[in-house]
């Protein structure tokens, strides 16, 4: 596969590059924080931003899906039939997506792109875009990506994984779709001995620095779904919660959704909306017979689907769940999924 | 305030083994520097899970609306107001609930620290005679608290708690001459065109999770308006005219009942100063009724009640 | 002891059927790549009749043609599978299909009224257009009922995919492969039972037996019997040998059918059932309608309650 060397002072060339051929999206500074944003020009790339807000998902999975639209004026013969609203499907780049993110839409694919069924909206634009990963040489301390199943310097979701290796960053190309990406860059020089030893040294010391949370995982794999979800810790553990949605819509690898009309003078559209198991309204029947009405109920849900039932409905060894600590970091109450985890886990290991 | 620690956890033993309550709500220490996670304790040999330091700047009152069993709770000021307005509210019962008063000197704003940081990571942190020491991986840096309260800790009237049946620290000296309103009042000072740029600008990042709202102690109602469908009052997407309606009428509702607790502002998830949609209403019902949310049991709230004094020039 | 967790107690739908999948037209792509066929977009049908099937007016079975004769051809569904009737400007409902696949040219739908898509439903004339996007979820596993005696047990409006399956059963072209059909079928009065004509043709038919009931009525001139359902299960307690149990109805009614098919001798992995969850997208994606792994849309509706006791009990 393709490698290249990209001194700092000519990543602004390179990027443009990318530009010319496609729309490409990177982490900007907006306000206090990051989120990713379509460049108009290489400068606004924040390449020291450490991760956004919230995730790349959105990209995606858009937080609200325009999908069809409709006439309801009674004149019109074709009121009432609901037609696609056009997309634009042009190729993209996301550049400087973590590789936790990115091997989080993987996960999230397994859901949207199915034997089946197929999303277009999401099938498209994952077809669309080339992913080019930023390892992280500094991984936070919330970070808990190798204790999932992934790492910082983890290529499988990219598809080119860029090195920050100090002068400039290596390039490497991981799929044929990132092959494609580096032959339209011209600013790439060949990558020496000494910068690889680098990249690899830096891999080491960031997959150590973080702290491994030694979760044993497989325990969890192995329990009896029903067995875990009556086990007592639930309790201890949903009190704090508000249900208040954070977590969910800043997770990469939660992918719920609503489906709304909204009607507005004779003409509507069907959306799409990002929603939570978190509300009580996500599973409320029209009867009024609510199945997770009660908060421990859907506090448990969370996890138990993240770490229990991914597992075993995709017979997966990794979880829904990358390590990108954002749920630790901005959850209001301080629910610390890493503790919750632990507990599960924990509950599998039968006294001696 | 950590010295508060032992008496929240020797009043947890007592309540708990004298069943005097079936519950204790406070904190206990979290995962995270400059966050607490509040917990329940239901058995005296529990309370030593109990904690207390300047991270403690979620509104425990959220916790008791509609319960059934007898809880003490650990209260700041702001939150022993927002016990009182649950109680005039019917949502609990005043002897269902044994306040543990908590005279506080401003919860620190973590959000501020963290962009203070830069980007790095805290690791350990201890506050002190009014300084916090922050020590990450290779950095060390001390900042002084009274710059880093909550906004809403920094314009405090009512740092004591209003009502409780016991302290957990000594009183503190209540703020002097605070000007309370001046961000609101260079906000009604704008054209109106001016005005609705400014909301605009500030909520164009709402991502619609209701982190506000549930962080809120008000907001207990069983159906949110935003999740009604017949009639559907508002639309679920990021269109900025239901995000607007969404955040004034959810004001509107904290009319007269809002303590400036600052829950909301601290839970939003996009760093949106939510309170800016409630501290205008807040200073409406002061200048148009007198009245402050929360500290008198015994009168009802001016939106509940009608007297014959009350402002009439909006009837034309 | 392990329940085992797999396809011998799994109800499996055949999925090598390629045409069973619900979908409409493709996404356009407006820069080529790859064409997807979109599962969000409804088939265009017009009502062409309703009929109010109880006299508090809340249930209306209504009967839905294609626009598209393509589309009609593409739909084609078995015994046991919903289908989302969409309006649009009001939503998406999920809703057994009543009509069997033996019956050409219409789908039928019975409806009960409870929110807000399906109020605006009862409101719709013939002649309307609304749309209809399936066939979805799994169904009853007719291969495996194939020689078998088939016990139907449904309650109230839970009745809808029965009649899909009774209709199905007693087509010429089917009625060989089943044995006896049995079936108990009871409202809270006579005037809320479903599809009345059809259950007093049924039940002069001699290939099939029809024990029909009410709770309770002050009819004179009631013929059949009185007495709920779980009760006219255990008096007329039908064979378990070689029998296999669809029991739909209200949580109350299967809470006490269930015991009396115990007794009776049937085995949880002879009883089936067809759940129903709040759903909105129908095709396992939106992820509300889960009950531990299984979502309902998707790996149900329809399950064996031996299979259900390995969920946990969310539902």
């Amino acid at each position: 596969m393709t490698e290249m060397y990209i001194p700092k002072n000519k990543i602004d060339d390179a990027v443009q590059e990318m530009m010319a051929q496609h729309k490409v999206f990177a982490p900007v500074l907006q306000g206090r924080f990051h989120d990713f944003a379509p460049l108009s020009s290489p400068e606004e790339v924040d390449w020291e931003c450490r991760n956004t807000r919230l995730s790349p998902k959105g990209l995606f999975h858009r937080h609200s899906e325009r999908m069809f639209d409709y006439s309801l004026s009674k004149d019109d013969p074709e009121a009432g039939i609901l037609k696609e609203s056009p997309k634009d499907f042009s190729p993209r780049v996301v550049l400087n997506i973590r590789p936790c993110d990115a091997r989080a839409l993987q996960l999230v694919d397994v859901n949207f792109d199915t034997p089946e069924y197929r999303d277009p909206w999401w099938v498209k634009r994952r077809e669309a875009t080339t992913l080019v990963g930023l390892a992280c040489n500094d991984p936070c301390s919330t970070c808990f990506c190798g204790s999932v199943g992934t790492g910082p310097f983890d290529a499988a979701g990219v598809d080119v994984l860029l090195v920050d290796a100090g002068e400039g960053y290596v390039a490497r190309a991981c799929t044929d779709k990132g092959e494609g990406l580096l032959a339209e860059i011209a600013s790439g020089e060949p990558v020496t001995a000494e910068i690889r030893e680098k990249v690899e040294a830096l891999k080491k010391q960031a997959e150590t620095s973080m702290a491994d949370l030694h979760l044993n995982l497989d325990l969890i794999a192995e329990k009896d779904m029903k067995e875990l979800f009556n086990e007592e810790f639930w309790e201890d553990v949903h009190f704090s919660c508000i249900n208040c949605g954070t977590c969910t819509f800043l997770c990469p690898t939660c992918w719920c959704f609503d489906i709304q009309d909204e009607v507005y003078e004779g003409k509507g559209m069907r959306l799409r909306n990002w929603d939570s198991c978190m509300y009580p309204l996500f599973t409320l029947h029209a009867s009024g017979h609510n199945p997770r009405d009660q908060k421990l109920q859907r506090v448990r849900q969370r996890f138990m689907h993240k770490f229990k039932y991914y597992l075993d409905k995709y017979e997966t060894a990794t979880p829904a769940c990358v390590g990108c600590g954002r749920c630790v970091q901005h959850c209001p109450v301080n629910i610390d999924i890493r503790e919750v985890v632990r507990r599960m886990a924990a509950s599998c290991v039968c006294p001696a | 305030m950590r010295e508060y620690t032992e008496k929240i956890r020797e009043a947890a033993r007592r309540l708990l083994s004298e069943k005097k309550v079936d519950a204790v709500i406070g904190f206990r220490k979290g995962t995270l520097p400059f966050m607490n996670e509040p917990c329940i304790v239901k058995h005296a040999d529990q309370a030593d899970r109990l904690y207390w330091d300047g991270n403690c700047g979620v509104n425990l009152a959220n916790y008791l609306a509609k319960r059934a069993d007898r809880v003490a709770v650990v209260a700041k000021g702001c939150d022993s107001r927002n016990i009182m307005v649950h109680v005039l509210e019917n949502q609990i019962s005043r002897d269902q609930v044994y306040i543990l008063g908590a005279p506080c000197r401003g919860m620190l704003d973590r959000r501020r620290i963290l962009a203070e940081l830069g980007g790095k990571d805290p690791l350990r942190v201890e506050e002190q005679n009014g300084k916090i020491h922050i020590e990450g991986r290779d950095f060390g840096l001390t900042l002084n608290r009274e710059e880093y309260l909550q906004e809403n800790c920094a314009l405090c009237t009512h740092r004591n708690p209003v009502e409780y049946d016991e302290l957990v620290g000594e009183l503190v000296e209540e703020q002097k001459d605070v000007d309370r309103y001046a961000d609101v009042r260079e906000v009604e000072a704008l054209s109106a065109d001016e005005r609705k740029a400014y909301f605009q600008e500030l909520i164009a990042p709402c991502i619609r999770c209701y982190a506000c709202r549930n962080a809120c102690p008000l907001c207990y109602c069983p159906t949110c308006f935003v999740d009604e469908s017949r009639p559907q009052w508002v639309g679920k997407s990021l269109d900025p005219v239901d995000t607007m309606t969404f955040h004034f009428l959810r004001a509107y509702h904290c009319a007269g009942r809002c303590t400036d607790c600052g829950a909301c502002e601290r839970a939003c998830p996009v760093g949106i100063k939510v309170r800016q949609f409630t501290k205008k209403l807040e200073k409406d019902v002061l200048e148009l009724y007198g009245y402050e949310a929360g500290l008198d049991m015994n009168e009802r709230p001016p939106l509940d009640t009608y007297r014959t004094g009350d402002p009439e020039d909006f009837i034309k | 002891m392990e329940i085992p967790r797999g396809a011998d107690t799994r109800v499996r739908p055949y999925r090598g059927d390629a045409n069973s999948k619900g979908g409409g037209r493709s996404l356009q792509a407006r820069n080529g790549g790859i064409e997807v066929e979109n599962p969000y977009l409804p088939y265009p049908v017009r009502i062409e009749s309703i009929v109010t099937e109880t006299e508090d007016r809340n249930l209306k079975t209504f009967k839905l043609v294609f626009l598209d004769a393509e589309d009609e051809a593409k739909f084609r569904y078995h015994a046991g599978q919903f289908a989302e009737l969409s309006i649009a400007g009001q939503g998406e409902i999920p809703i057994g299909i009543a009509s069997s696949p033996t019956e050409e040219g219409y789908l039928l739908f019975t409806v009960n009224k409870a929110g807000k898509v399906t109020n605006y439903l009862h409101n719709m004339k013939e002649g309307d257009i609304m749309g209809v996007r399936g066939p979805l979820g799994n169904w009853y596993p007719w291969e495996t009922l194939e020689g078998r005696n088939v016990v139907i047990i449904g309650g109230g409006f839970a009745f809808t995919t029965l009649r899909s399956s009774i209709v199905y059963m007693l087509d010429p072209a089917n009625r060989a492969r089943f044995n006896d059909i049995t079936v108990v079928y009871g409202a809270r009065s006579p005037g809320l039972l479903l599809y009345k004509n059809e259950l007093i043709q049924w039940e002069k038919r001699d290939d099939i037996t029809m024990h029909i009931t009410v709770d309770g009525t002050n009819d004179p001139d009631w013929k059949y019997n009185v007495g709920f359902v779980p009760a006219i299960v255990k008096e007329k307690a039908p064979d378990s040998d070689n029998a296999y149990a669809l029991v739909c109805g209200p949580p109350v009614m299967i809470k006490f059918t269930l015991p009396t098919l115990a007794e009776l001798g049937f085995p949880p992995e002879r009883i089936i059932t067809s759940l129903e969850m709040r759903m909105k997208c129908g095709i396992g994606m939106c992820g509300r309608c889960n009950i531990g792994t299984e979502l309902v849309c998707k790996d149900g509706p329809v399950f064996t309650f031996d299979y259900l006791s390995t969920l946990p009990g969310e539902y």
